[in-house]
């Protein structure tokens, strides 16, 4: 701070971005449909259960149990979330190694929404230019009225985004009917409050700014560019020529006149940077703000087509590809180090993840030894040790389960239940008792408590058990 | 930012025209205005939260807010009283009472033998026995129910002073017990205390002097001692006084485990019949706590393992 200027912050320049057709348009609205489809109507579609919600996806918090289709987790399940997001990390490395920010561009919630925001404001404020004159003219009637239905259209939408979000973690028609009278839980409505202003601020007002300055994903999938990586590209060989781009006019109208004196195919039309959502112009190369959406190909195809030159002057392309002398036909390239590397990590964590879900065990066993006292002489001199067996019904249907013990001489083992039933999803405690002679108790430190499910005995449960007497305690280790 | 503001060029930072010693001035930073409004937010939310809650304090009281939170007190009164957090508490447990109602009433319902048949009903009694268990019989009995050697009796063996059926729990909890044994060393002689040692030790089995044994087995069955009265023929014991079964290998007033010798055994054998027991009270829990706890913690320490 030497006396040196600085920088004031660049105050933020406003985006109205113009409309645009084009396959790009159509695949982001088509993403965009189905995204939607399936976020605001899941919580609402019946779903039968033999016990639980009738809704596909619910994460009941204090119920402690997930359920996700056919699909019910537990606490001690939370490997598999933690699996799942290790996919997803992965599988973003592993498309953004392919075609660049696809994620950024297509699938991102801040994409979707600013983008839905952005077509109701076109829809109730009109075209570019209008929004644009809208802005500059100063408060009247017609401004009042047509920003306060875009703004009241956001917080609707808004809105429903974040009741919808909560209706995932509470059953949807009870919460909406209680919603309304007040009766809903208190975390309900701060939920639905905050997410209601976030969805507004971030897509009403921050948009591309999200992407920029806020979201890190964005900023580390830059980083995970090879240079065969597809990205949308200004080819700026074609489009500067040798004396750059330039407007068409008498004379320079046909790509032979243009060629000859030595302009490129770009007519500097400006509407690529128009329907940006990000604010940029791609024809200054890649850059951090490119969120990658394909819209400006949209846009440079139209003018390309209706101007007669060939389509593609802005197109998914690779870096390598366009230094090439003669750039070949642009595809995605799958021999890279780095692909192939995600790829492979990707199908194993995914086989791993499908693999423990199959093999998954329709019960959970704890065994507690009950330790004060750790053992208990009996009239007779026999010993007693007890255990707590807590056995939880993780399948999808009721079941009896069978506790034995392997191990023990006859007679020795004493349940206060021998065959238990137990609901789906519900769990009991079992208080077990082993019973020894003097001589056994000296001479049994361990034996095996096991747990089958009585329609299905192949999946028994065995774990080992410890046996404690004072004959084990005298000598100081029981092992 | 301590330069000169003359040094700052066209970004001066305004002074506020004060200037001491000739030179020192004092820069005119302005706090940025969305936090001045956020200030004010403050103040104007504090207000707000004076109204409704206790705030200030006014000599030996305080203001005490409109908020106001209804109870019902342990008395069964109902209470309204200003928002404290003391009142929360009971109105949380007066939520939390109304909520386990209705497992307590199936539990009052529902006899002994059929709770221990079902699984649910078993599993929310022995946890709610276990807590208040904790809370109100562990202190004795410890937090296991083992008890204590020479104070508190086991209650996860199949021995029981005063027997062992769901009816003899729960009148033992109900209504208390106080047992007691006469101080031997006042009437006998030491010898003779020393042969019913001898004898007592013999019934569970330790070694003992044999021909002491046998003067001892004369002596429990006479009345100069009189043994017999309380602990029977056969020295099994009696439930209805609580005079312990000796012929079993469970010891309470004697601390025959904790010694590795039958020398050790007999002796600490002859100081209970010296010294007598006038400690064994179980307090009455009838009007501590309610029928359904009392059933509840029946069940409980019946089902630790010892029931009968």
């Amino acid at each position: 701070m030497n006396g040196e200027a600085v920088a004031a912050p660049q105050k933020r320049m406003l985006i109205f971005t113009r409309s645009v057709k084009g396959k790009f348009r159509r695949f982001k609205w088509s993403m965009l449909v189905l995204a939607y489809a399936v976020y605001f109507l899941l919580p609402w579609l019946p779903w039968t259960r033999q016990s639980g919600p009738s809704q596909p996806i619910l994460f009941d918090i204090p119920g402690r149990r997930f359920y996700v289709f056919d699909l019910v987790m537990y606490p001690q399940d939370v490997l598999w979330l933690a699996m799942l997001l290790f996919i997803a990390a992965i599988f973003l490395f592993f498309v953004t190694g392919l075609v660049g920010r696809a994620f950024c561009g297509y699938y991102c919630f801040q994409t979707l929404w600013t983008d839905f925001f952005i077509w109701i404001e076109g829809k109730i404020q009109g075209e570019r230019p209008a929004r644009i004159r809208l802005h500059k003219q100063p408060w009247n009637a017609e401004k009042a009225l047509k920003l306060g239905a875009t703004h009241f259209a956001w917080l609707l939408v808004s809105f429903w985004t974040a009741f919808t979000f909560v209706a995932y973690y509470a059953p949807a028609g009870q919460l909406l009917r209680e919603f309304f009278v007040g009766a809903a839980p208190a975390a309900a409505y701060t939920t639905t409050g905050i997410l209601t202003f976030t969805t507004y601020l971030a897509a009403g007002f921050m948009r591309e700014q999200i992407c920029a300055f806020v979201c890190p994903y964005g900023r580390f999938q830059s980083v995970m560019y090879a240079p065969q990586t597809l990205a949308v590209h200004y080819d700026a060989r074609r489009g500067e020529g040798e004396k750059g781009r330039l407007a068409p006019r008498q004379g320079l109208k046909t790509l032979e006149e243009r060629h000859a004196q030595g302009h490129g195919d770009c007519v500097d039309c400006g509407y690529c940077v128009q329907v940006c959502p990000a604010g940029i112009d791609i024809r200054d190369g890649l850059q951090y703000r490119c969120i990658s959406c394909g819209l400006c190909i949209d846009a440079c195809n139209q003018i390309m087509d209706s101007a007669g030159f060939p389509r593609g002057l802005i197109r998914y392309d690779s870096e390598e590809n366009l230094a090439r002398p003669v750039p070949a036909k642009p595809h995605i390239e799958l021999r890279n180090f780095r692909v192939i590397g995600y790829g492979i990590a990707l199908a194993l964590m995914v086989g791993f993840l499908v693999y423990n879900i199959a093999t998954h065990q329709p019960m959970a066993v704890v065994v507690n030894q009950v330790r004060q006292p750790l053992y208990t002489t009996l009239a007779n001199g026999d010993v007693r040790d007890a255990y707590h067996i807590r056995i939880t019904n993780s399948s999808r249907r009721d079941e009896v389960y069978a506790i034995s013990a392997k191990g023990l001489p006859a007679g020795a083992l004493q349940l206060a239940f021998h065959d238990v039933p137990i609901k789906t999803g519900r769990s009991v405690e079992v208080y077990a008792w082993v019973r020894l002679g003097p001589q056994h108790a000296a001479e049994i430190s361990r034996f095996h408590f096991v747990v089958t499910p009585r329609s299905e005995p192949d999946k028994a449960w065995t774990g080992v058990a410890r046996f404690f007497s004072a004959a084990g305690e005298a000598d100081g280790d029981n092992e | 930012m301590s330069q000169n503001p003359s040094q700052q060029g066209q970004q001066a930072v305004q002074t506020t025209g004060h200037v001491w010693d000739g030179d020192l001035q004092e820069f005119n930073n302005p706090l940025p205005t969305w936090w001045v409004y956020t200030f004010f937010a403050t103040i104007v939310f504090s207000i707000g939260y004076w109204l409704i809650y206790p705030a200030w304090p006014i000599g030996n009281t305080y203001t005490r807010g409109f908020d106001t939170i209804t109870y019902v007190d342990k008395a069964g009164q109902k209470v309204t009283s200003h928002w404290n957090t003391r009142a929360l508490l009971m109105e949380d447990m007066n939520k939390a009472a109304a909520f386990q109602k209705p497992f307590f009433d199936k539990v009052l319902a529902t006899p002994y033998e059929q709770i221990a048949k079902d699984p649910e009903l078993e599993n929310f009694v022995m946890a709610t026995g276990h807590s208040l268990f904790e809370n109100n019989c562990a202190s004795c009995h410890q937090t296991g129910a083992q008890g204590l050697v020479g104070h508190y009796p086991n209650l996860t063996d199949d021995d029981w002073l005063y027997g062992g059926r769901y009816a003899q729990i729960n009148y033992t909890i109900t209504d208390g017990r106080h047992g007691y044994m006469p101080t031997f060393g006042e009437v006998l002689e030491p010898a003779q205390i020393d042969d019913l040692a001898n004898y007592v030790a013999s019934l569970s089995g330790i070694h003992a002097d044999p021909a002491k044994v046998a003067a001892g087995r004369q002596l429990f069955h006479s009345d100069t001692a009189g043994c017999f009265y309380c602990h029977g023929e056969q020295a099994t014991g009696r439930h209805v006084i609580g005079a312990p079964n000796l012929t079993d290998q469970i010891w309470l007033w004697a601390d025959v485990p904790a010694h590795h010798t039958a020398q050790g055994k007999i002796e600490a054998i002859r100081k209970v019949i010296y010294n007598g027991v006038n400690k064994g009270v179980m307090p009455a829990w009838g009007d501590r706590l309610s029928p359904v706890d009392i059933k509840v913690l029946t069940f409980y320490v019946h089902n630790l393992g010892g029931g009968q």
